[in-house]
């Protein structure tokens, strides 16, 4: 167990290094010209050349990537172009943001989706299996902006009991936890719906198998059955879906984040690569990948707990 | 004294998509008494498992009881409250399934799995509950039961895992047990030391036992009446000396002379009953056996066919109305192939002359490099295939045969020795790497004809690739090559244009049997050729593969853990266990005194249908250790009931040479020490039943 941690967390390393590496090159390849960008359209030629040369633009990409390797090394994530400020600044306040939002989305989509996938499967082609998926795939068929605007629709425009943006400030007068409910109704509606039919799926899959016969011929009522024998093997295969769900949650929600306005991490993402602000696309990039690479490993460590057959 | 099961003209129908219910069961009837062991026979499809659920209620959704009652102990079983259903399940009946594994819960261990029984029907608490399955997993023999409650499933074997279900099945000491195909899947000596478990804890608890089985050898050790079922219904019942010895119905006749035996030694022909069950077969009204009968009037058809006594014996009776006309079919014995002479071996040529042969798998190691240590599936083995003749390698699953035939075939290489094929090695040698001259010469025949034909090419076209790839014939060429290879294993040329799933399994395997001529090969292997079939077909694809062997100059290696099926069929038997081979040489000298031990515990667990084979005389504990182990002595020692003491651990065993049979083991079987033999072949060649 501890080597495999070990072996793990070398593996984050490594691949850290790559993807840094790799994030650098490939910014290179976009024909933005980053000194034009911050001078706008009115600058000479030849102020464009010169913070050019201050930005240390001229030397080689390797020399380049070095530099910023030493600094990162040291904590230094360097400056963003985009927002003048340190990238440590900008990067832990919105990544602080969009794990709140992340965090209420995932307490809710996994006990929700769960709940209805279980109902669903344990008894195929019953009528709460069939609402269920109908309900499902409606969810999961509707785009997120789509869902966003519908829902802004009814509770901002019709009830108006909600606000219409989340900004996470108290100024326009909702709230916090208010500007919340919007977000987080479409992340678990959009999410969920594809969870919940692949829990479903699984648990229609552990309910045909011969143990469950084995159990109800037990004598063993059906709740007892479910709960005691199919639930832990129904949530074996969709776990890792479930904790890939994470990811999606710190680094996918761009759409909900611009719908609502939301400061989160994927808004500054889009908006940094837009502006060719390598310094905090950079450090993005690492973020995003130790949070994948890590809930990999909680996912693998989180299997073991939940099957016996595997082992390390 | 009330039945405790008793099934009254008990007809099972599934709402199909059709307008009509498919009938599952048809006007099912039979009772078990107290204490009473009832065997139900039949091959796949014939409904045994339904009558194991409906006995439970728990039919498969869209099937429904549709006539007749089930009886439990005096109450029917449908018309019992939930509650009262859930205290006859796991309570007054028991099921023991026939895949363990599967029907145990994977995340749970085995003492969780087996205190629930208790807990729930004798509100016992934890404790005592938890005591009551330690004793209970004595009571099945199991090693070291305490450590063994904390264990997972998978952590067993599949003996141990069927034990575990059995302890499971007993907690609540049940008046009925129910099993289906409790077995099945397990090797023959661990089947024969659950069949001997069975037996005792039948004696020690009195419960009433349902068997259900398509072994009949398994129902002749276990039970004390037999049913037989046919296309959904039970087409003869009576008890076990007399079904077995004076069989009534033709179906059961012909069940009977279909399967091969030990004791009847090589035969010529098997005897199969023609044709294939089809699904209308049980719709049929009349006899559902008179498409496939020799004896089928116009009078079977027409009209149902009730139960007639047969002779004077109130208790045997058979759906048939022509008992009394049919003749008696004795076994033909002028068949048995004539003896043959060690120097007969002489002048045959050698197709295949495997010397010191080993396949060792590395375990563990990551990037290719060294892990901790290898598995040695197969150890310097040898022996030869000749040409025209058949070698079985028999052995029970683990022992490296399959390994070897992959080897052989190509499909995997060798990691030590050599095989030489008309004087050429190609142990080193993977299928990608042989001359095509070469892949035509060694084709394979596979276990399960369902899975190793490609579902969406037509049987056509599956026998046109090789005839193409291999023989380099034209499109015409083989068009015509085609007709005469699906001729030659007994099919119309209609199948042609058929799909794999639109032919029934026997189909499927001749098929597969043509495919693998179409190579025009010197050497067939055949791995399991038959296992997956019913017995009635079995017996044709068995008589298939000797007739080609006759008419052709073909070498046939088969691989097989059915002793019966190899005694019936081998020339030369090579018995392997762990990767070794123990005992090989001439089959009439394999299968006669001395014997290896091994060998020796094999014959003795094959089940046999004969109603007076007593209890086996060995029956072998543990099971085969892990290849991956190291064993410095004999690989046999832990498990032998003759091992002498610590040499057997210590020394390689050396090798016996008796004629042209050698024995690999340290006794000195030499002087007349065939006393030991657990079972004479026996010399009557007069089975139980010849009329």
């Amino acid at each position: 167990m501890l080597r495999y941690t070990a072996k793990q967390l070398l593996n984050i390393a490594v691949t850290l290094l790559a993807v840094s590496f790799l994030v650098f090159a490939l910014n290179e390849l976009t024909p933005i010209d980053v000194a034009r960008k911050l001078l706008g359209p009115y600058a000479t030629q030849d102020q464009v050349d010169i913070l050019y040369k201050q930005m240390g633009l001229d030397r080689s990409l390797l020399a380049r990537y070095w530099e910023y390797l030493a600094n990162a090394l040291s904590g230094n994530f360097g400056e963003s172009n985009l927002y003048r400020r340190p990238v440590a600044e900008i990067l832990w306040d919105r990544l602080g943001n969009t794990l709140v939002l992340a965090g209420i989305c995932f307490a809710v989509i996994v006990p929700f989706s769960a709940l209805l996938g279980v109902l669903a499967g344990m008894r195929e082609r019953s009528f709460v299996d069939r609402a269920v998926s109908v309900f499902a795939s409606v969810c999961a068929s509707i785009p997120e902006f789509a869902l966003g605007v519908f829902l802004l629709a009814i509770f901002v425009v019709g009830l108006g009991i909600l606000p219409g943006t989340s900004p996470l400030s108290t100024s326009g007068g909702w709230p916090i936890w208010s500007q919340f409910v919007l977000p987080v109704a479409v992340v678990t509606l959009y999410d969920g719906g594809y969870l919940i039919s692949m829990i479903r799926s699984s648990m229609v899959e552990v309910m045909r198998q011969p143990y469950i016969r084995t159990a109800t011929l037990k004598g063993m009522p059906f709740r007892n059955v479910v709960v005691k024998h199919a639930l832990r093997n129904a949530l074996i295969t969709p776990f890792t879906v479930i904790l890939l769900q994470l990811n999606y949650l710190v680094s996918g929600l761009v759409v909900v984040e611009m719908v609502f306005a939301y400061p989160g991490f994927g808004r500054m993402m889009l908006e940094a690569a837009l502006n060719k602000d390598i310094a905090l696309v950079e450090a993005g990039a690492l973020c995003a990948v130790s949070v994948t690479m890590l809930t990999q490993i909680l996912g693998d460590l989180g299997y073991m707990a939940l099957d016996p057959r595997i082992r390390v | 004294m009330v039945d405790i099961l008793a099934f009254e003209s008990v007809t099972i129908e599934h709402k199909g998509r059709g307008p009509v219910p498919n009938r599952i069961l048809y006007d099912v009837s039979f009772s078990i008494r107290p204490g009473e062991a009832l065997g139900l026979v039949g091959e796949s499809g014939c409904g045994k498992s339904t009558i194991a659920l409906a006995t439970m209620r728990a039919l498969p959704p869209g099937m429904k009881v549709t006539a007749g009652r089930i009886l439990f102990q005096g109450q029917d079983v449908n018309l019992l409250s939930d509650g009262d259903l859930r205290r006859v399940r796991g309570n007054r009946a028991a099921m023991i399934y026939q895949d363990p594994m599967s029907s145990l819960n994977p995340v749970m261990t085995v003492g969780q799995q087996l205190i629930e029984v208790p807990m729930l029907h004798h509100g016992m608490d934890r404790g005592k509950a938890w005591k009551r399955a330690v004793t209970m997993l004595h009571e099945v023999r199991l090693p070291d039961c305490a450590s063994m409650m904390a264990r997972y499933p998978h952590q067993l074997s599949g003996g141990q895992q069927q034990r575990v279900v059995i302890a499971m099945a007993l907690m609540a000491e049940p008046a009925l047990l129910i099993m289906d195909e409790p077995t099945t899947g397990l090797d023959v000596t661990i089947e024969a030391a659950i069949l001997e478990l069975v037996r005792d804890l039948r004696a020690k608890f009195g419960a009433a036992v349902l068997f259900i089985s398509h072994n009949l050898g398994t129902v002749a050790r276990i039970c004390d009446r037999v049913g037989v079922l046919y296309a959904g219904r039970l087409i003869e019942t009576g008890t076990l000396g007399s079904v077995f010895r004076a069989p009534a119905h033709p179906y059961t006749r012909g069940l009977l002379a279909a399967l091969p035996r030990l004791s009847l030694g090589r035969r010529g022909r098997l005897e199969p009953i023609e044709g294939t069950i089809t699904v209308g077969d049980r719709a049929r009204i009349g006899c559902a056996l008179s498409p496939r009968c020799a004896f089928s009037q116009p009078q079977c058809d027409g009209a149902e066919i009730a139960m007639h006594p047969v002779g004077q014996d109130q208790e045997h009776v058979a759906r048939c109305v022509r008992l009394d006309e049919i003749p008696a079919r004795p076994v033909s014995l002028a068949a048995a192939r004539p003896h043959v002479n060690d120097s007969d071996y002489d002048d045959v040529e050698v197709l295949l002359s495997v010397r010191e042969l080993s396949k060792a798998y590395g375990l563990g190691g990551r990037f290719g490099g060294k892990g901790k240590g290898s598995i040695r599936a197969v150890d310097r083995v040898s022996l030869d295939a000749r040409a025209g003749m058949t070698l079985a390698i028999v052995g029970e699953s683990g022992c490296g045969k399959s390994t070897l035939a992959k080897v052989i075939s190509g499909l995997t290489s060798a990691s030590g020795g050599e095989a030489l094929f008309r004087g050429v090695d190609i142990a080193g040698q993977s299928v990608d790497q042989r001359p095509d001259d070469l892949r035509r010469r060694i084709q394979m025949i596979f276990q399960n004809p369902d899975s190793t034909l490609n579902p969406s090419h037509s049987i056509e076209f599956a026998l046109v690739r090789p005839l193409k790839r291999l023989r380099g014939m034209s499109r015409a060429e083989a068009r015509d090559e085609v007709r005469r290879l699906i001729e030659r294993v007994r099919l119309g040329s209609d199948v042609l244009a058929c799909l794999p799933d639109q032919l029934s399994g026997g189909q499927r395997q001749r098929v597969a049997v043509a495919r693998a001529l179409a190579g025009n090969p010197d050497l067939l292997i055949a791995d399991e050729p038959v296992s997956a079939l019913d017995v009635s077909v079995q017996a044709a694809i068995v008589n298939l593969l000797s007739d080609i062997l006759e008419q052709s100059h073909i070498g046939l290696a088969i691989i097989s853990h059915d002793l019966a099926l190899v005694r019936h069929m081998a020339d030369w038997v090579a018995v392997m266990y762990l990767g070794k081979v123990v005992e090989y040489g001439p089959a009439d000298q394999v299968f006669a005194p001395p014997f290896h031990p091994y060998t020796d515990a094999l014959l003795a667990a094959a089940p046999e249908p004969d109603p007076d084979a007593g209890p086996p005389r060995v029956v072998l504990g543990g099971a085969m250790p892990s290849a991956a182990e190291e064993i410095r002595g004999c690989v046999f020692a832990s498990r032998c009931p003759r091992k002498i003491g610590a040499i057997c651990d210590e020394v390689v065993p050396p090798v016996r040479h008796f004629g042209k049979h050698t024995i690999v083991c340290h006794l000195d079987l030499r002087c007349g020490d065939d006393a030991h033999a657990s079972r004479r072949i026996k010399a009557d060649p007069a089975p139980g039943f010849s009329l």
